[in-house]
């Protein structure tokens, strides 16, 4: 049986976070009442002229800059021609030719734990270009209701080469775009509001053979669909093609409730666009000086970080990447660690992704919503790591932090008692009480039952309220077991 | 160069035109008037030349990112709905559409 690879490539399209419009004055907020954040440009009214929004160049240009690509000097916008009633001009502007941003790559991190691999995925082109209004099928005797107050927002189209090899790569590139778009401060990421969705290329071929014909996915916004969407479809054209069938170059619609991908429109009606520049906007040119402004206003990448936490922190590359995941987390986990000290940045990166990672995750809230603060957590670390705390009081604190009901590790500790014992003398004290207490469980674990050892662990554990050194109460219980 | 009328057709689709087969032949006619101007301007030997993306040598202004026309009360989108054939709940209603 011959193997056969699939090749991806994806079109992100990012709507960008200014607070107007790419060629108009009207508002990109969500959620306004239909037609109120429609001004005459976003209609084509006649006589109207677009005038290019400052705030959109400048989220190109620093995207650009994230991914190492060349931002052009001079690029020119385009009219895209085609005919839908959301779409009141009969074109959209979008650049063709020469886009602003032209090259790139962006470094993605394959499969999980320390077994991941790093892979580059090189980019072709990002573009401005407007969005269009949208079209309510539902309930109007009959007819389509058009609200354009999307007509125009500002999008950033990214095309990515078909570098990727399966929906698992797909998948972690469109995350890491994801991130780095919500780092640079270009895009808010709501994929349910639809500022980040993706069409897919998919195509299969056997290795050394040329390239397959691909089918495109439209219009995937969730990193599950996009997912389930590649691998029917990879499966699908795999299956067409052994069974001596013929793959068509089409446009499909991926269905979440069947799981299936289906034919939109296949090339024969494919639509031709019939690009030209559009003689109402003059070329665009971006100077030097105007990308280094830029340049100086991007925070530190992710990837320049990620290096950091390795080599400053001794961080695995794992947990590196997984504390950049986001700007937000990899600032609290820098916060917590300010606090707490450099020494101890692995604790630090423990209770980040792992405690902290686990309540936000129950209680499905970001980072910015926790309950505790950096500089808690910070100085719950530090008692853990300088003995005070046991690992278990440790988690009752960090609850009691989460909930409010303490404001510090240091109160809670005076307050409630809650210094670790680590005095021998008192350690043996509670070792003893426990054996003279536990005759049965002496006898079965002198009778060669462990589990009879486990049992008087915790009897001592629970006498000390949990505060005793669990390596101490192991380590004596065991010299009196075997010296009596 | 000259267009076929199955050409025609297709640029008449492209363009949403309705062209009745009467007006085909007169509107190829004109097409073809006007390819012929085209060829004149081709006929030109523009090696080395660097194409212009607009007829005037200049670049595009910008403003800055500002929200200029506010309507949080519809009274704009009011008066631009009084020239739609149809209007409901501050929608635009047009011939049912579903690709």
């Amino acid at each position: 049986m011959n193997s056969w690879e699939i090749v991806i490539g994806l079109e992100t399209h990012v709507q960008l976070a200014t607070k107007s419009k790419i060629f108009s004055g009207a508002s990109t907020a969500f959620g306004a009442a239909a037609n109120t954040q429609a001004s005459p440009v976003d209609l084509a009214l006649p006589g109207v002229l677009p005038v290019l929004n400052k705030g959109a160049v400048e989220c190109a240009i620093r995207f650009g800059l994230a991914i190492g690509a060349k931002v052009a000097e001079k690029s020119v916008f385009a009219r895209k021609n085609y005919f839908y009633p959301d779409l009141p001009k009969g074109y959209q502007i979008s650049q063709f030719e020469l886009p602003i941003v032209q090259g790139g790559h962006l470094d993605i991190l394959i499969g999980q734990g320390e077994k991941s691999v790093e892979k580059r995925v090189c980019l072709t082109r990002a573009h401005l270009e407007e969005d269009a209004g949208k079209s309510l099928h539902e309930d109007f005797h009959g007819k389509t209701g058009i609200d354009l107050n999307r007509a125009g927002t500002p999008l950033l189209e990214i095309v990515s080469e078909p570098d990727m090899r399966s929906a698992e790569e797909a998948v972690a590139y469109a995350k890491a775009l994801h991130a780095l778009v919500r780092w640079i401060g270009i895009c808010d990421g709501n994929m349910q509001e639809g500022s980040f969705r993706c069409d897919a290329n998919v195509s299969v071929h056997q290795p050394g053979t040329p390239l397959g014909t691909r089918r495109e996915i439209k219009n995937l916004n969730s990193f599950r669909f996009l997912k389930e969407a590649i691998e029917y479809e990879a499966r699908w054209q795999i299956e067409t093609l052994t069974d001596g069938g013929k793959i068509e170059q089409a446009t499909v619609l991926f269905d979440p409730a069947t799981g299936e991908t289906r034919a939109m429109r296949s090339k024969e009606d494919a639509h031709d666009y019939r690009y030209f520049p559009d003689p109402d906007l003059l070329p665009l040119v971006v100077s030097a000086d105007w990308i280094e402004r830029e340049r100086d206003k991007l925070p530190e990448l992710p990837s320049a970080k990620r290096q950091r936490f390795i080599r400053d922190y001794g961080l695995s590359a794992y947990d590196a990447a997984t504390l950049t995941a986001t700007l937000e987390m990899a600032d609290y986990f820098e916060a917590t660690v300010r606090v707490a000290g450099s020494a101890h940045a692995k604790l630090c990166a423990n209770w980040v992704m792992v405690d902290l990672a686990a309540r936000l995750n129950r209680e499905n809230r970001e980072i910015l919503d926790a309950t505790v603060s950096a500089a808690q957590l910070g100085g719950l670390v530090l008692r853990i790591a300088d003995g005070t705390l046991s690992n278990a009081i440790g988690k009752k604190v960090f609850e009691a932090l989460w909930l409010g009901e303490a404001t510090s590790a240091d109160e809670m500790i005076e307050a409630q008692g809650l210094r670790q014992i680590t005095d021998a003398g008192a350690i043996e004290k509670l070792v003893d009480e426990a054996l003279a207490a536990n005759p049965a469980s002496v006898a079965e674990y002198r009778a060669g039952k462990e589990k009879a050892f486990n049992a008087l662990v915790g009897q001592v554990m629970k006498a000390a309220k949990g505060k005793a050194n669990p390596q101490q109460i192991t380590e004596l219980l065991r010299q009196k077991l075997t010296a009596g | 160069m000259s267009l076929t009328p199955s050409e025609v057709e297709r640029i008449a689709q492209l363009a949403r035109l309705e062209i009745a087969p009467a007006e085909l032949l007169t509107a190829r006619q004109q097409l073809n008037g006007i390819f012929s101007l085209i060829e004149a301007l081709q006929a030109v030997d523009t090696t080395g030349v660097e194409p212009m993306a607009h007829a005037q040598d200049v670049s595009q202004r910008l403003r800055e990112d500002e929200v200029t026309h506010h309507d949080e009360d519809g009274t704009a989108r009011a008066r631009f709905q009084t020239v739609a054939p149809e209007a409901e709940n501050g929608l635009y209603l047009v011939p049912k559409v579903i690709e």
